[in-house]
């Protein structure tokens, strides 16, 4: 090789290395949970109080466990999709993440609807902690064994759903 | 006005500074000196998930709040420090810590600098070496130490 190359060499090589560490966005976190058991909860639904939503739910069914909150302004941008989900009939259950019941009730009845089959509230936010909730919305897709196998930090889109979630749930559905 | 605005703003910072202080200063109880050490420390080593360049000691966002809560419980209840930053990590990942464990994933992280050393050191090296060959070979022909050892008699003649 000339040795007139190795600085060209080198400079493709900062140029590579600039180009996918630049891409990456700082602001996601690669979950430790992906592969390992959601973690165990058991909290009260947000509608009925009586009624408890637990992990042993997730479980039987591929589930998209969606963490949301009625301050958390990136959660309406992504409220159309979760209605959209359900009604092409997902299995989603929702984790309302320290807020207030009546802001919660409130937030989904003026987007439009509920879209989860239960929704556990976290009004303390500890639950949160136990699933390393950083950025609200979240959302995990757990397996029929309750398994965490995706994760999505921030609003969904169209993109990341046709490309990745419903790929991904249709695929963990023929497992047995 | 610029240096007006300028006065305002840093009163601001120093008030809400203060005010930062107030609240993560409220007075905790610890059974001893030991674990009022661990919990600082832990606040100090800890990141902010949120806030992603603050730990969770400096940090006003609500998580770093319900993390301080958490490690005040946990450090309360007798936990260690492996204990503590198990906890962390197995919710948040590695990135949790601001000296994370040395893995698959970060090893790049803690020996990428000594590496990079050793490659500053073999290039010197090479370059020492291929200057040192371009020092030996300049060798002169036989013409032109001739002429040279003439010059020097000459000069030596004329002492």
């Amino acid at each position: 090789m000339n040795r007139h190359m190795i600085p060209l060499v080198v400079f493709a090589a900062l140029l590579l290395l600039f180009w996918v560490g630049l891409g990456l966005n700082p602001k996601i976190i690669p979950s430790p949970l992906i592969g390992k058991e959601a973690p165990k909860f058991e909290l009260p639904e947000l509608h009925d109080p009586q009624k408890v939503v637990n992990n042993e739910m997730l479980k039987g069914q591929v589930t998209l466990f969606n963490v949301f909150a009625s301050w958390c302004v990136s959660c309406r941008a992504e409220h159309h999709h979760l209605l959209k989900l359900q009604r092409q009939g997902f299995h989603l259950i929702g984790l309302n993440y320290k807020d207030e019941k009546r802001d919660a009730l409130l937030y989904l009845r003026q987007l439009g609807g509920d879209p989860y089959e239960m929704i556990a509230y976290d009004h303390k936010g500890d639950i949160g902690i136990e699933w390393g909730v950083y950025g609200t919305p979240e959302t995990f897709v757990v397996d029929k064994k309750g398994i965490v196998r995706y994760k999505h930090t921030g609003p969904l889109y169209r993109e990341v759903i046709e490309n990745e979630l419903i790929p991904l749930i249709r695929e963990l559905e023929q497992e047995s | 006005m610029r240096a007006v605005i300028g006065i305002f703003m840093a009163m601001s910072l120093l008030l809400s500074s203060s005010v930062y202080a107030l609240k993560a200063g409220v007075p905790l109880e610890f059974k001893d000196e030991e674990q009022e050490e661990l919990y600082n420390d832990m606040l100090h080593e800890l990141r902010c998930t949120v806030c992603q360049n603050q730990s969770i000691a400096g940090s006003n966002a609500s998580l770093a709040d319900d993390l301080r809560g958490n490690l005040y419980k946990m450090v309360k209840e007798g936990a260690d420090e492996e204990e503590i930053k198990g906890f962390m990590v197995d919710r948040y990942g590695d990135f949790v810590l601001y000296r994370p464990n040395f893995n698959s994933s970060t090893y790049l992280l803690w020996i990428g600098p000594f590496l990079l050393l050793l490659l500053g050191v073999i290039v010197l090296r090479l370059n020492v070496r291929s200057r040192n060959k371009i020092n030996n070979k300049s060798e002169l022909t036989s013409e032109e130490s001739e002429m040279l050892e003439s010059y020097l008699d000459s000069k030596k003649e004329k002492k």
